[in-house]
């Protein structure tokens, strides 16, 4: 079983770093273990939880909560139908259906290939273009029957991949935070006013203390 | 998109509006130049004069809220809310991808007024592009300066950080928001004494305010508060974002000054949805998100004014407006609606957590031709336990003038339970018949 690699544990500790308590960073953590292994290994969150100080036992806890946490291996790429009220109004059911058949799977299986996951999804906040649906988490709008089968054999031939990255990878652009420009990583405990606040000291009640 | 004054959409149209240099071209940091020019205090006070109501679903007005922060407990914090999932709505991922640097100005004048110096961006998980522009703007505005240490050149510093879900409704609730991003199940906290701005992440005070409610701050501050007000209505200032989605001509989504627009102009308005797609009439419309109970065409000419919405008792909720011609059958997207609200509940509180699963299954088998006489009653009897009503007795229903209760009884820990209830007994109330018929046509299946 995968445990992260040290680019990861890299990556990890400078996600960590921009957190006041680490177990805050839980969440992103795990985005990354899912992002090498396509879903979340037991060794993995086990590294997820001695890197953020809680027990294995917490982070299964957590990761559980989760739809989009997989714990055990999912399709290279996961289909999610929107069935919810716009898109059942302009035919998502029907898709969805569609999208059964096509597949040979019921929502939450996989292919024997590897290749698709199917989920019957809550609304995705695309509902002007309903239909839709999303692979790993990019959109395709107002899909017909036709359209799914062209996206299945887009996918299969691999025309998509320079959009559609493999399960698991969601922003392809990290967020980075220059060394020097770091202003306050502001632990709770950081009980101290801050300097523009106290510069406009006589407009103290600027900084709230209305009555609730 | 029409005519009207576009405050937060103003930039849709430009593709790559996402980067600073086009962001910059088009008048971007100006609204965070003029705040950084005035005090907290005096920048706080425009805010307030704006009204400027919440666009995540209460409408509780941001300037007001910033104020209940306590007066010396630090540091405080700010949580943006970018996990729009409201059955219906659509914008802030919009915004996210298409201006992301607007929300991040918001969110910059936010903290400076309040004296947060740091921000937390929480974007939803199933939203990949959202992050992508979000943490790419995030980027160049520290490396330009805009976010970090001495704010062009002042002694104003804040840090940004963008975190993302990983798919749960519930995030949504601002204190589930939080115990998320303390790295738990997204399970609400009870308010009191848990209010974000007293209590809020690391028990410390926290403003939770929507991706578009922050997106209207640049416009504020670059115009003035009384530029604003002389836009929508006096008790709801300012232009609001709308989701027009289901059985019309053209869905949209669309930027409208509140207050002074109807329903009907949203609808069948030329510029906006051009009416019921043809060949078909209006049967119902859902004005605010999945959680608020149905409108009819009586409503259509209500104007999009929270206060006026609300009396006629539903809510503008999220800005997701659903409608529905006469081929919708109200047993069918009831039990969707319920379907949503029974996955999505956190299973924190027992009436949310069975009770929205009772009245899935309940209109599931009405659906499957298993229905049974007494199950109207069962449900509004089950909506019952989870928000007592008062629902009368089985004559309740079409010819009785007595609205479904709203807002609903809050008897859970948040409103998702009390929320699901809503709109099914408003979709009961009216189509009391139709629910009847099904329960009869299995029934006469079955035999
Ligand atoms: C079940 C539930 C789900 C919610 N989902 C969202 C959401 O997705 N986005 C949002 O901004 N607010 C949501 N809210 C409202 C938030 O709790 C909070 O009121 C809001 O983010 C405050 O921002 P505003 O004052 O700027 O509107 C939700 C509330 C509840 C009860
Ligand atoms: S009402 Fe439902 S969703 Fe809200 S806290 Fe209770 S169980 Fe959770
Ligand atoms: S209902 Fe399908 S995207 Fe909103």
């Amino acid at each position: 079983m995968p445990r992260l690699t040290p680019e990861n544990v890299r990556r990890a500790k400078e996600i960590i770093s921009r957190y006041p308590r680490p177990r805050s960073a839980l969440i992103p953590l795990l985005h990354l273990a899912q992002e090498q292994d396509g879903w979340l290994t037991e060794d993995a969150m086990e590294d997820v939880a001695e890197l953020v100080g809680v027990t294995p036992a917490q982070v299964i806890g957590t990761a559980s909560f989760y739809e989009m946490f997989k714990m055990e291996p999912v399709g290279r790429y996961v289909i999610n139908v929107c069935t919810n009220i716009s898109c059942l109004l302009l035919g998502g059911e029907t898709l969805l259906q569609h999208a059964e058949a096509t597949l040979g799977i019921k929502p939450g299986s996989t292919t024997e290939d590897g290749l698709f996951t199917l989920e019957d999804v809550e609304c995705v906040a695309a509902c002007t273009e309903a239909p839709c649906l999303q692979v790993n988490y990019r959109y395709f709008y107002r899909v017909t029957n036709d359209d799914f089968d062209r996206i299945l054999a887009d996918l299969r031939d691999g025309d998509l991949s320079r959009d559609i990255p493999e399960h698991g990878i969601l922003s392809r652009v990290p967020q980075r935070i220059p060394t020097g420009k770091v202003a306050n990583i502001t632990p709770p405990e950081d009980q101290r006013v801050p300097v523009w606040i106290e510069r406009a000291a006589p407009d103290k009640a600027a900084a709230g203390g209305d009555e609730a | 998109m029409s005519g009207g004054p576009r405050i937060v959409s103003a930039r849709w149209e430009i593709d790559d509006a996402w980067k600073l240099s086009r962001y910059l071209e088009t008048g971007g940091y100006a609204g965070l130049r003029s705040a950084l020019d005035m005090t907290p205090h005096e920048v706080h006070e425009e805010v307030r004069s704006a009204t400027l109501l919440g666009r995540g679903g209460a409408g509780f007005p941001a300037g007001v809220k910033w104020g209940f922060c306590p007066p010396d407990v630090w540091p405080r914090y700010l949580v943006v809310n970018g996990d729009e999932s409201e059955p219906g709505t659509y914008k802030d991922r919009i915004l996210m991808e298409r201006d992301p640097h607007q929300l991040i100005e918001g969110a910059l004048i936010c903290a400076y007024a309040t004296g947060i110096a740091q921000v937390f961006l929480y974007v939803r998980g199933e939203m990949a592009l959202a992050q992508e522009r979000v943490a790419s703007a995030l980027n160049e505005a520290y490396e330009a300066g805009y976010i970090g240490r001495r704010i062009l050149g002042t002694d104003f510093s804040v840090d940004v950080v963008m975190h993302w879900g990983a798919g749960a409704y519930i995030v949504g609730e601002e204190t589930a928001l939080i115990e998320s991003l303390e790295g738990d199940r997204g399970m609400p906290r009870l308010k009191p004494p848990f209010f974000p701005a007293a209590k809020g992440l690391y028990m410390k005070p926290t403003i939770v305010n929507n991706v578009e409610t922050l997106s209207n701050l640049p416009w504020i501050l670059e115009h003035g508060s009384e530029a604003y007000t002389t836009i929508g209505s006096e008790s709801s200032p300012g232009t609001r974002l709308f989701a027009i989605s289901g059985h019309v001509e053209r869905p949209g989504v669309h930027e409208v000054p509140q207050g002074v627009t109807t329903f009907r102009d949203l609808i069948y308005g030329d510029e906006y949805c051009g009416g019921i797609r043809k060949g078909h009439e209006l049967k119902m419309f859902i004005p605010g998100g999945g959680s608020a109970p149905w409108f009819f065409p009586e409503h259509l000419d209500l104007p999009l004014e929270g206060k006026v919405v609300g009396g006629a008792g539903s809510m503008l909720g999220s800005g997701a407006i659903v409608v529905m011609d006469e081929t919708t059958d109200a047993v069918s997207a009831c039990w969707r609606l319920m379907r949503f609200f029974s996955r999505e509940s956190c299973g924190e509180c027992t009436p949310c957590r069975e009770g929205t699963n009772w009245l899935e299954t309940i209109l599931r088998r009405i659906l499957d031709g298993q229905g049974r006489p007494d199950d109207i009653d069962l449900l509004l009897d089950i909506g019952d336990n989870i928000s007592p009503g008062p629902y009368p007795g089985p004559g309740w229903g079409a010819e009785n003038p007595e609205p479904v209760p709203f807002p609903p009884q809050q008897t859970t820990i948040c409103p998702l339970g009390p929320s699901a209830v809503a709109p099914l007994t408003s979709a009961i109330r009216r189509f009391r018949d139709e629910f009847e018929a099904k329960i009869a046509q299995g029934a006469a299946v079955s035999v």
